[in-house]
């Protein structure tokens, strides 16, 4: 039955004049072996109509798997071997493959579709109908139409909603249009949009009075709708109007014109003004050496005498009218998913921000230190999951192993920059910022040194590549959840310590008031070493994080070391919640700005920046200020 | 009476005149031609940044603010004076070439060539708002000035007013400096973005004269700003109203319990030494030919920091030394003629490793010596800090403080 | 493994130091400018190593006009000002008579006055914006008539592309070559509608929201391609991110102008395959000459995994066309060979030859290549050789200046007004 069908369709696309493979290819040699799409098209389909062997030929040469052998025949690679391309002989000898281009694939795909639509192989029936998203045409409607019974429930509901929307596009009668279009209402997908947004395409025209078929979109008015330069411009484009002067003629019209050091008895010398060019160029009209400019009042008759409008490709009004119902049923639905949209975007970018920052933001708080090396262990804790997914080739495994490996690194890191440097500074925060700036451009060049300038690949494993949505706008990569949770995670973990347990009761007695925590019989030193480990192994983690959904570059800490400080400071100080209210206010931020301003994602961060320090002036010690022993600063 | 009580500006005045007249007698333009004119530029430049480290040090080793975001004021100096030199310059071959055509230009004509000629690398001709004044070199010098001491004077108000200080002050400063690159690396904001300014060494008006010649111009030019400026730090901070921002840098809430207006102080230190970075910018620049954004990425502000930290801060002669020995050595390092340092197993190829060098240089200092390398002129000197175990500054120990202050 | 090639470099620099002082008179002296240091050293190293060894093989050959060359390598730090400090050193102290350097833009900026000033010879071997023909520099890189409008023209015409996104870094040559391309485009009918342009900073890794209005570009049913002149680091993320939100290059094809073997050469190339490249040269091109260019590169790097890139092969061009032009002129000094490079003929690697222009820029064949998952291309795309065009065609203001140093000894010579602009480049 099956066998049948296809046979069936193939004669449908066969001409008359049917060839065998054989003689199709060694017709169209040069062809084949150097396709363009724009020329391409006549030989796929003689190759689709030539029978015997033609599908198989078309597939191999979509998967780039045809070749050329030594002697000019066309060969299928298989692996190492080679058959002969008609015979199916093995071959012999080196065969050289050859390259079609993306969008030759594309057609090579469009063709196969009639014969893969019905295949018994669900997987080709998958490529047939992802080949009918991209380049569909009039022919495969009926294909289409005929295969709609699918054993495959989720193709099946594909197939329905491909024959629909292929009826959108192609079908002759404006009635079936319709039906196909109002029954896309409330569907926000974006295949639909690009099947209906096609229809209510317009063109502008002006003329002496509109033609009477026309499916007219609107009319214009002159000076509400467009501005009369545009309108006069429409004019002289559709030749119904003279041009207006431009300067560039008025003068090479002057220049060409020049006799005895003179224009229209204006002396050359004068004519540095506009105004005195204007009065030689009349001189000139008025002798009529050049043709007169089209003058005021012409271009108002002009303008006068003509009608402007909007008149839609589409003829059939019915189908306009339905196609631009559907879609403003859609606008309200769109705006809401876009907002959702771009606040998940803004959560992903704040939980980045969050993670970055909230090492800093605990050191901060506890030591008064700015540790301006803090960049440098979130690309130290990068570069410790470089290195693991080196030795550990299991993408989830090295994960695993990763993140507490570069937890301990960067602790250790962070442990050891306390000893040696931060504690002999102890009363000296501007001089720690230094020395800790010290640091991390040592340890930048080190990692240059190591790791050379180039960026590294930090590959996440599968089940974390991909996206999470819902319905079609609504979509944000699981890297980006997986870095959200992550952030959550860490949010609690941070909570749990400082609420719970020992470590964390010092480490808040220390903020508060380190004097009195000695006294209690608390360490402050070691309470700030030990947090400073925390803070810095939270670093490392977050560097993994960064690494996963960005890149690995020496330059990674201080991509991110700015808005950190800026999060934290915003924040307020040594505050958990206050970290996450400004990670969510310069993440909110950045996102609304972009949002405004689409083309210059760098304006974005200027005025982001700009924002924050004029709301420092207001806020000086944050969100959430703290109380303690940095509340006079 | 300046003099007597700081017999060291005599000696850093004498050294720099010294040193100029030498650069000079032995320069290609008017001496032996021993000393190459990409080396009298280099130390042109220097100078400049001796000239902006002297600031940094008036704002921070004095003051006790610790400006990340000095080199902006830097680099808007330079700005301004590149607008002029990009625009005379311009001009001048927009008038040349127009001049042949048939017809004569009209002045918007002009504007247009010269819009054209400028912006044309960055896809735009029209002279953006900001250029307005470009024409003019004595409007262009005003803004030298008034530009980064306006932009200095408005962000010091804002930030002082509401007490943002310490650590918190040094965040905003290069959150601003980041924020002002980040503008200026736009096409749009009429900057040449990433492009920025270029040729700035042929100076209008003078094409025939050598860069030999104008190097040497441009390096007494620098070295009378920085004596000058010297003499003005010496002046400022031998007087009362150094002794107040020396206390403010100590204990700013008991100058403020003193009745002194703590603010009034700081924004006018805050704002005289943008001023004197932008001058520093604007003698630079002409000489280095090219200032584009990265001129006042955050990490520029901050080795002028590093110059001021390593040179000694306090110490006017200590920011002048720590920003020549360090930006030189710093060249002469990357330059490739450093020899290579060998270890046997590895080969240190200075190259790659003298960032490492530097910062971890920077660390020692700042642990270990405070006063940096000026504390081996303090050592000549016999200046010596009073130990204070690190108590405060303060009554209890009044008899030391003309002394502490000093040292 | 930089600190390997730099110490390479390193003693190689220090061998040539030490040769000099006894070959002095018997040498010519060419400059090598670019940074082994800061953020350009990665891509401009390889540049270095490629005039090191284009320098051994000649000497081997027997050095030009009977003397050996001698190469001064000076490193510029990624530093723009510090390029033209370099660059007055190495002609006014060193005296070389030639030098290869430069990669960005800014760089090129920093340096042409002072090239110009003492007449010196740069060979510039990068693909940029255009724009610019000066008499002391020989532009071996693509124009943009040789890169970008050759690489639309495909992607209208064999992709099918109907709506295009122009994301970029924030720099002037993304600047300018989307200016071109706009203009470009609109010339062949396209509406402002469907161009959509976005410029980002360097290194930028937050790419969501971008892609998802690329994505969203497609709702009008028209076919979308992106054209991309993101630079280096920041593909990374984008690449992540397009694979993340399911788009294939099927769906949108990027056409990358600043992605070649070495930026992608230990990369994860997962996401990339099938995406495109314009360049003029690629590694994979099946010819005789650079299977041999690839196998000395290998030899003299001692390092078979090291790739070739495109201006690696513009540097090689220009350094041969130095040489034939010096033979050719029977002098180093710079306006004889100034007057004897144009017309010169050197093969390139891709099979065909590499003609100087009278504006100083080259023929080049447009190749666009699609990414494999090894790292290399496949060539879907060759074109002859292509004039390049210092003053592009589909700019009003730039399409009447043209640029001729041996006719009409002008750089922007006003075809409209019969004028020479400007003599000296106006940076």
């Amino acid at each position: 039955m099956r066998r049948l069908l296809f046979c069936l369709l193939l004669l449908i696309a066969a001409p008359a004049w049917a060839q065998d493979l054989q003689s199709v290819l060694d017709a169209n040699r040069d062809q084949i072996e150097k396709p363009s799409r724009q020329t391409i098209g006549p030989v796929i389909a003689e190759i689709a109509a030539s029978g015997e062997g033609a599908v198989a030929f078309l597939e191999a040469w979509g998967d780039r798997r045809v070749g050329v052998t030594d002697d000019g025949r066309f060969a299928i690679i298989d692996g190492d071997a080679a058959a002969d391309a008609v015979t199916g002989a093995a071959v012999a000898g080196d065969v050289k493959a050859l390259k079609p281009n993306s969008g030759v694939r594309g057609l090579i795909a469009a063709a196969l579709v009639p014969a893969q639509l019905a295949d018994p192989d669900t997987a080709r029936r998958r490529a047939a109908l992802d080949a009918l998203g991209r380049d569909a045409t009039a022919e495969h409607l009926p294909a289409l139409r005929a295969s709609l019974d699918d054993p495959d429930p989720g193709l099946a509901a594909r197939k329905t909603r491909l024959e629909r929307l292929l009826t959108v596009r192609f079908d002759p009668d404006p009635a079936a249009r319709v039906a196909a279009i109002e029954s896309f209402a409330g569907d926000t997908g974006a295949d639909v949009q690009a099947a209906l947004n096609p229809l209510l395409s317009t063109t502008r025209i002006a003329a002496t009075e509109l033609p009477a078929d026309a499916n007219i979109a609107r009319n214009l008015g002159v000076g509400s709708d467009l501005t009369r330069e545009e309108a006069y411009r429409l004019l002289v484009d559709a030749e119904l109007a003279r041009p207006r002067l431009s300067d560039a003629e008025q003068k090479s019209a002057l220049s060409a014109n020049i006799s005895d050091g003179q224009v229209g008895n204006i002396p050359v010398a004068n004519l540095d003004s506009p105004d005195a060019r204007d009065r030689a160029y009349r001189a000139l009209a008025a002798a009529g050496t050049v043709r007169p400019a089209a003058s005021a009042d012409d271009v108002d008759a002009a303008l006068e005498s003509h009608v402007f409008a909007d008149i839609y490709d589409e003829p059939s009004a019915e189908v306009t009218d339905a196609a631009r119902g559907t879609l403003n049923g859609l606008v309200f639905r769109e705006r809401a998913q876009q907002s959702v949209d771009i606040t998940l975007d803004a959560l992903s970018l704040a939980s980045i921000y969050f993670l970055a920052a909230i090492g800093l933001a605990i050191t901060f708080g506890v030591m008064g230190v700015i540790n301006m090396a803090h960049g440098e262990f979130i690309m130290m804790g990068a570069y410790t999951g470089y290195v693991v997914q080196g030795f550990i080739a299991n993408k989830t495994v090295s994960l695993i192993v990763a993140l507490p490996a570069a937890f301990i690194v960067t602790a250790l890191a962070g442990i050891v920059l306390y000893r040696l440097v931060i504690r002999h500074l102890a009363k000296r925060p501007l001089e720690t910022l230094l020395a800790t700036f010290g640091v991390s451009i040592a340890l930048q060049q080190l990692a240059k040194n190591i790791f050379g300038t180039q960026a590294r690949p930090l590959t996440a494993p599968d089940w974390l590549g991909g996206s999470v949505g819902f319905g079609e706008i609504i979509s944000i990569s699981t890297i980006r959840v997986a870095i959200f949770v992550l952030a959550l995670l860490f949010l609690c973990l941070f909570l749990y310590i400082t609420k719970r347990t020992r470590m964390g009761l010092n480490m808040r007695a220390v903020t508060q008031n380190p004097g009195m925590a000695a006294s209690m019989g608390i360490n402050p030193d070691r309470v700030a070493m030990l947090t400073f480990g925390l803070g810095s192994g939270i670093a490392g983690i977050a560097g993994v994080a960064i690494g996963l959904f960005a890149k690995v570059t020496s330059e990674l800490g201080s991509d991110y070391i700015v808005q950190s400080f800026m999060t934290v400071v915003v924040g307020g100080v040594g505050n958990i919640w206050g970290t996450l209210a400004g990670a969510a206010m310069i993440g909110g931020l950045q996102k609304g700005i972009e949002v405004l301003n689409p083309a210059n994602t760098l304006a974005a961060q200027t005025w982001m920046i700009l924002f924050i320090i004029i709301f420092i002036q207001f806020r000086p010690r944050g969100i959430f200020p703290t109380r303690g022993r940095f509340v006079e600063g | 009476m300046l003099i007597r009580k700081y017999p060291s500006v005599l000696i850093f005045l004498a050294v720099l005149a010294i040193f100029t007249l030498v650069v000079t007698i032995m320069s290609q333009a008017y001496g032996t031609g021993a000393i190459p004119t990409s080396t009298v530029k280099l130390f042109g430049k220097t100078l400049c940044l001796a000239l902006a480290a002297l600031a940094m040090d008036l704002v921070w080793g004095y003051a006790g603010i610790l400006s990340l975001g000095h080199m902006a004021f830097f680099a808007l100096g330079g700005y301004m004076i590149g607008m002029w030199l990009m625009y005379a310059r311009t001009e001048e071959i927009v008038t040349a070439t127009l001049a042949n055509a048939p017809i004569p230009a009209t002045p918007d004509e002009v504007q247009q060539g010269i819009a054209g000629q400028i912006f044309g690398v960055v896809g735009s001709t029209d002279l953006p708002l900001t250029w307005t004044f470009a024409g003019d070199l004595k409007i262009q010098l005003l803004l030298v000035l008034l530009v980064p001491g306006l932009f200095a004077f408005l962000f010091g108000w804002l930030a002082f007013r509401s007490r943002v200080n310490g650590v918190y002050l040094s965040i905003l400063t290069q959150a601003m400096t980041l924020a002002l690159a980040l503008w200026l690396f736009q096409n749009d904001s009429g900057f040449r973005g990433n492009n920025g300014l270029s040729g700035l060494q042929n100076i209008p008006g003078l094409t025939d004269v050598p860069q030999s010649t104008i190097s040497i111009w441009f390096l007494w030019a620098s070295a009378l700003a920085l004596g000058l400026a010297y003499i003005l730090a010496s002046w400022l901070v031998s007087g009362k109203f150094g002794s107040v921002i020396r206390a403010i840098r100590d204990d700013e809430a008991r100058v403020r319990f003193l009745g002194y207006s703590v603010e009034g102080y700081k924004l006018f230190i805050f704002t005289l030494t943008a001023m004197i970075c932008a001058i520093a910018g604007a003698l630079y620049y002409p000489q280095a030919g090219i200032i584009n954004p990265a001129e006042l990425a955050p990490i520029a502000s901050i080795y002028l920091a590093v110059w001021v930290a390593i040179g000694g801060r306090g110490r006017l002669y200590g920011a002048v030394i720590g920003a020549i020995f360090v930006s030189l050595l710093s060249s002469w390092f990357t330059g490739g003629k450093a020899p290579d340092g060998n270890l046997g197993f590895y080969t240190i190829n200075w190259v790659d490793w003298w960032q490492v060098l530097l910062g971890v240089a920077f660390v020692l200092v700042t642990l270990f010596a405070p006063r940096g390398l000026s504390s081996i002129i303090d050592a000549v000197a016999g200046l010596r800090h009073p130990m204070r175990r690190g108590k405060d500054l303060g009554p209890d120990l009044g008899a030391l403080r003309e002394k502490e202050a000093e040292a | 493994m930089t600190g390997l090639k730099s110490i390479m470099a390193g003693s190689a620099l220090g061998l040539l130091l030490a040769g000099s002082a006894w070959a002095q008179d018997d040498t010519i002296k060419i400059g090598v400018l670019h940074s082994l240091s800061g953020t350009m050293a990665i891509s401009e190293t390889t540049l270095k190593d490629t005039v090191l060894m284009m320098v051994e093989q000649q000497n081997a050959k027997g050095g030009v006009l009977g003397k050996q060359i001698e190469a001064v390598v000076v490193d510029p730090a990624s530093d723009w000002p510090l390029f033209a400090e370099k660059a007055r050193e190495l002609i006014s102290d060193q005296g070389v008579d030639a030098i290869f350097g430069c990669w960005t833009s800014v760089s090129r900026k920093s340096v042409l006055p002072v090239i110009e000033e003492l007449n010196g010879l740069l060979f510039y071997p990068v693909q940029y914006e255009g724009e610019e023909s000066s008499k002391n520099v020989i532009y071996t890189g693509a124009a943009p008539n040789q890169q970008a409008i050759p690489a639309v023209d495909y992607m209208r015409d064999e992709l099918g592309v109907e709506k295009w996104a122009l994301l970029g870094t924030d720099y002037v040559y993304p600047r300018t070559t989307n200016t071109i391309l706009e203009a470009y485009l609109k010339d062949n009918g396209t509406t402002q509608d469907d161009i959509f342009v976005n410029y980002t900073p360097f290194g930028h890794s937050d790419w969501s929201k971008i892609v998802a209005d690329v994505v969203a570009l497609g709702k009008d049913g028209k076919k979308v391609g992106v054209v991309s002149t993101i630079n280096g680091d920041a593909n990374v993320g984008f690449y992540k991110e397009l694979a993340a939100a399911g788009v294939s290059a099927d769906d949108i094809p990027v056409m990358a102008f600043s992605v070649g073997e070495e930026e992608l050469s230990g990369l994860d190339t997962a996401n990339l395959v099938g995406h495109l490249a314009a360049w003029n040269y690629f590694e994979s091109a099946d010819t005789p000459e650079n299977a041999a260019f690839i196998e000395e590169w290998h030899k003299f790097t001692g390092d078979d995994k090291r790739v070739t890139n495109d201006p690696m092969e513009a540097t090689m061009i220009g350094f041969n066309a130095w040489v034939a032009a010096v033979e050719k002129a029977g002098s180093t000094d710079t306006d004889a060979v100034l007057d004897a490079i144009v017309g010169v003929e050197v093969p390139n690697l891709t099979g065909t030859m590499a003609t100087v222009l009278p504006n100083h820029h080259l023929t080049k064949p447009v190749l666009i290549g699609e990414i494999r998952d090894d790292g290399q291309f496949d060539i879907v795309s060759e074109t002859d050789p292509v004039p390049g065009d210092a003053w592009t065609d589909f700019l009003p203001e730039s399409a009447v200046l043209d640029a001729d140093w041996p006719g009409k000894e002008c750089g922007m010579f006003n075809t409209d007004t019969n004028s020479c602009v400007q003599l000296q480049s106006n940076y």
